[in-house]
């Protein structure tokens, strides 16, 4: 799947996007920000309050109890601060 | 339906208010709501604004398609800009067309409310004395304003 990111989570990353191959215990998407957060310093900066982490699958918010199965595109970002 | 755009262009205010209204002799109210970038007591030297292209047209074209479903519209057109944007200068438009004053100005309301919540933008300020300030924190305050649309 497809993973991108914005604002201070793309920042913290250093990557705007990436592909993901996530195992297959990684059910969620509160599954997913968690494993993320192993992947090395930067994701784990970016990580570190997992609770204020926002996601959309393809384009849809979602909640973190979601299941990623059949995602092509998920996106991780900050509460937005639009308007 | 209305029209969601996101853009870098600044837009006329006035010339989409005439959009909405051209031709129809049902319409009773425009009630139109323009946000601007405050320079934050002369701190503030731009806003650069970031977006999610693609879910950003889409998640306004829902709230609209939401704003339409709750209230009898006659039109509706919602503009976010995004890039860079200097204090005085607009960052978007939100324009609701209908037979009388209550739902024009109740849509546009709740349509603000949710752009500033849940449409996928972020703001980060850029300081006068040329810094790269943080990224704009999100508003308690702003959540608030929105859950109360989501409320019977």
């Amino acid at each position: 799947m497809k993973a991108l990111y914005f604002a201070w989570v793309r920042e913290r990353i250093g990557a705007n996007e990436e592909e993901l191959a996530p195992p297959a215990e990684v059910a969620t998407v509160g599954d997913l920000v968690a494993w993320l957060a192993t992947r090395g310093e930067n994701y784990a900066h970016a990580f570190e309050k997992p609770q204020v982490i926002r996601a959309a699958l393809d384009r849809v918010h979602v909640g973190r109890e979601a299941k990623i199965a059949g995602a092509r595109e998920i996106a991780l970002f900050p509460p937005m601060t639009g308007g | 339906m209305g029209a969601a755009r996101v853009q870098r262009e600044d837009f006329d205010a006035a010339a989409e208010g005439r959009a909405l209204t051209k031709g129809r002799y049902d319409i009773g109210a425009l009630a139109s709501f323009i946000g601007l970038c405050r320079d934050e007591g002369g701190r503030l030297a731009a806003l650069e604004i970031e977006h999610y292209p693609g879910m950003a047209e889409a998640e306004i074209a829902r709230v609209i398609a939401a704003a339409e479903t709750r209230w009898p519209l006659l039109g509706v057109t919602v503009i976010h800009r995004h890039g860079a944007i200097k204090p005085g200068e607009q960052i978007v438009y939100v324009g609701v067309a209908a037979a009388h004053r209550g739902e024009a100005f109740a849509a546009a309301e709740m349509l603000i409310d949710y752009l500033k919540t849940g449409a996928p933008f972020w703001k980060r300020a850029r300081g006068r004395d040329g810094t790269v300030g943080d990224w704009v924190e999100a508003q308690a305050s702003d959540t608030a304003q929105a859950a109360r649309w989501t409320k019977p």
